[in-house]
């Protein structure tokens, strides 16, 4: 197999209390993932199991307790410049137009202006923005927010793009929408992606991968499943596709178990 | 009755000027007793005073000169130290650690008996006057922005780091600005204060300022003049904050605000 454009290692992550250090809690044991170059992975999970922590120590934002982070061969010690995230809340410097947060990424590695604006005006048009540039983000709806954080991650060409629920915050049509657009760009580009969601169709929609990830404390990867369905895809019509519906039975019933742990443990808490 | 005046409509001016007149009115007809007129003045001879200030004899310009000169260097200091000192304290919690207990001090300390002090070491001009407004303003801005700067959303944070900025990025891209909308709510609070500050240490011992002219009229019983040096401190304090209002609309125009929608 060709060199990894993401490893995770053996990833651990305990979290101590700040208060009181006996206190542990550990998020995610000792998991291994490997993303391909051009691969597109889902991880799904009940909630609160650690998915968000798997991308933070994949983006370099957190530092595992144990465990390597490799990116495409490198061993990952600071913030991964290789790769995108977009977040899952609101990411847009509030007091910047849609045009000036598009061209964030451009402008702090010193690009020149005239080029960076040229290519924010050309991604905004391209995630269907066009004509809304000096819109600020309170004036933009929650889609067109999401919109505009997708043309700001991917403006900057990354390798390895991590998604943290992109999408979980919209409507289902704008949803799917979204999820096609972003299909469309990866397949223009082919770009490793990393891509965390509680949402199974949409995991199977989009994904070659989906791995499943077992309930907290202390979650590892507990199934993984090949995606044969044929590209390109739309996700709406996926959906109704034989395959589709017998891939979404087989995980299911590996995550199903899961999310009634899961579910089980936040009762008790 | 009260309850069908809208905001910002024509009834709304006209009950408002009505409630001045009244006011006036009032004051004007009990200050004809002249035991009342001694302890509150006349308000056509406070008018009588502006109008001297102003046109006849023309005196006041040299002192709201330097009364407003020394509010606008207090105000201007004040914020530009305490946005500083806010940014670097906010974020490193090694340095807030120590100075916090000195910093709690300073601020819990009525900082008007520093007059005194400021007025030997800086004299009986316009920068004894000057740093005290200053020590009012610089706290009022140094902790919004303290904490604007510890409030600032980790994901926003997290989202320029990982789109490239360095530290300085950070500092000017994220950290600055975020300060800077909390600078702007308390901006109206330290124009005020800048004020008072520059009024009471004129009051506390100067040789021009508007708080001069006030002092020297308490000093002999006109209290005809000491009113129409309030209203025209406040009329200036009004302006002032008109000012402030100009400019935060004009930097803070990305701030939403509530029920606004676009025109067609």
């Amino acid at each position: 197999m060709a060199e990894a454009a993401l490893s995770l290692e053996n990833i651990t992550c305990t979290f101590v209390s700040r208060d009181d250090r006996s206190q542990r809690y550990t998020a995610v044991h000792d998991t291994t993932l490997a993303i391909a170059p051009g691969e597109f992975v889902s991880v799904v999970g009940p909630t609160g199991c650690g998915k968000s922590t798997l991308l933070n120590v994949s983006a370099g934002l957190l530092q595992p307790s144990s465990g390597l982070v490799r990116v495409f061969g490198e061993p990952l010690s600071s913030i991964n410049a290789r790769a995108g995230y977009m977040f899952q809340g609101e990411a847009l410097l509030p007091w910047r137009s849609a045009l000036d947060n598009v061209i964030a990424g451009l402008e702090f590695a010193g690009v020149a202006r005239a080029e960076a604006l040229e290519r924010g005006r050309d991604w905004l048009r391209r995630v269907g923005l066009g004509g809304f540039e000096n819109r600020y983000p309170h004036q933009m709806s929650g889609g067109m927010r999401k919109r505009a954080m997708l043309a700001q991650t991917l403006i900057r060409d990354p390798d390895i793009i991590l998604m943290d629920e992109p999408f979980s915050a919209l409507d289902i049509q704008t949803r799917q929408l979204m999820e096609n657009e972003v299909l469309d760009l990866w397949m223009a580009k082919r770009k490793a992606v990393l891509f965390i969601t509680h949402d199974l169709d949409e995991a199977i929609a989009m994904s070659d991968r989906v791995v499943v990830l077992s309930a907290g404390p202390g979650t590892h990867p507990i199934g993984e499943f090949h995606i044969d369905l044929p590209r390109p895809r739309d996700v709406a019509e996926v959906r109704t596709h034989p395959r589709f519906v017998e891939l979404h039975a087989a995980i299911w019933a590996v995550l199903r178990e899961e999310v009634l742990k899961g579910y089980a443990q936040q009762k008790r808490v | 009755m009260l309850k069908s005046i809208k905001t910002g409509s024509a009834s709304l001016r006209f009950w408002q000027l009505l409630l001045l007149v009244v006011i006036l009115g009032v004051w004007h007809v009990a200050s004809k007793d002249p035991k009342v007129a001694f302890f509150f003045g006349q308000p056509l001879e406070v008018w009588g005073r502006i109008w001297a200030w102003f046109v006849t004899s023309r005196d006041i310009y040299t002192h709201l000169w330097v009364t407003l000169s020394e509010t606008v260097l207090a105000f201007f200091i004040g914020t530009i130290t305490g946005l500083g000192c806010g940014l670097w304290l906010g974020l490193s919690p090694g340095a807030s650690a120590v100075l916090d207990p000195y910093i709690k001090a300073a601020n819990s300390m009525p900082r008007v008996i520093l007059a005194p002090i400021f007025g030997m070491w800086f004299g009986l001009g316009i920068w004894s006057k000057v740093a005290l407004a200053v020590t009012l303003v610089f706290f009022i801005v140094f902790f919004n922005v303290y904490q604007g700067v510890r409030e600032v959303s980790p994901t926003l944070l997290d989202n320029a780091r990982m789109l490239g900025a360095r530290r300085r990025q950070l500092l000017r891209h994220v950290y600055l600005p975020s300060a800077t909308s909390w600078v702007f709510s308390s901006l109206h609070t330290s124009v005020g204060l800048a004020f008072v500050g520059a009024v009471v240490g004129e009051y506390l011992g100067s040789a021009s300022g508007v708080g001069y002219l006030i002092l020297q009229a308490e000093g002999t019983f006109d209290v005809n003049t000491v009113f129409a040096g309030i209203v025209v401190l406040t009329a200036f304090a009004l302006v002032l904050d008109y000012i402030v209002g100009l400019g935060e609309k004009r930097l803070m125009k990305w701030q939403p605000r509530t029920g606004e929608t676009e025109k067609i």
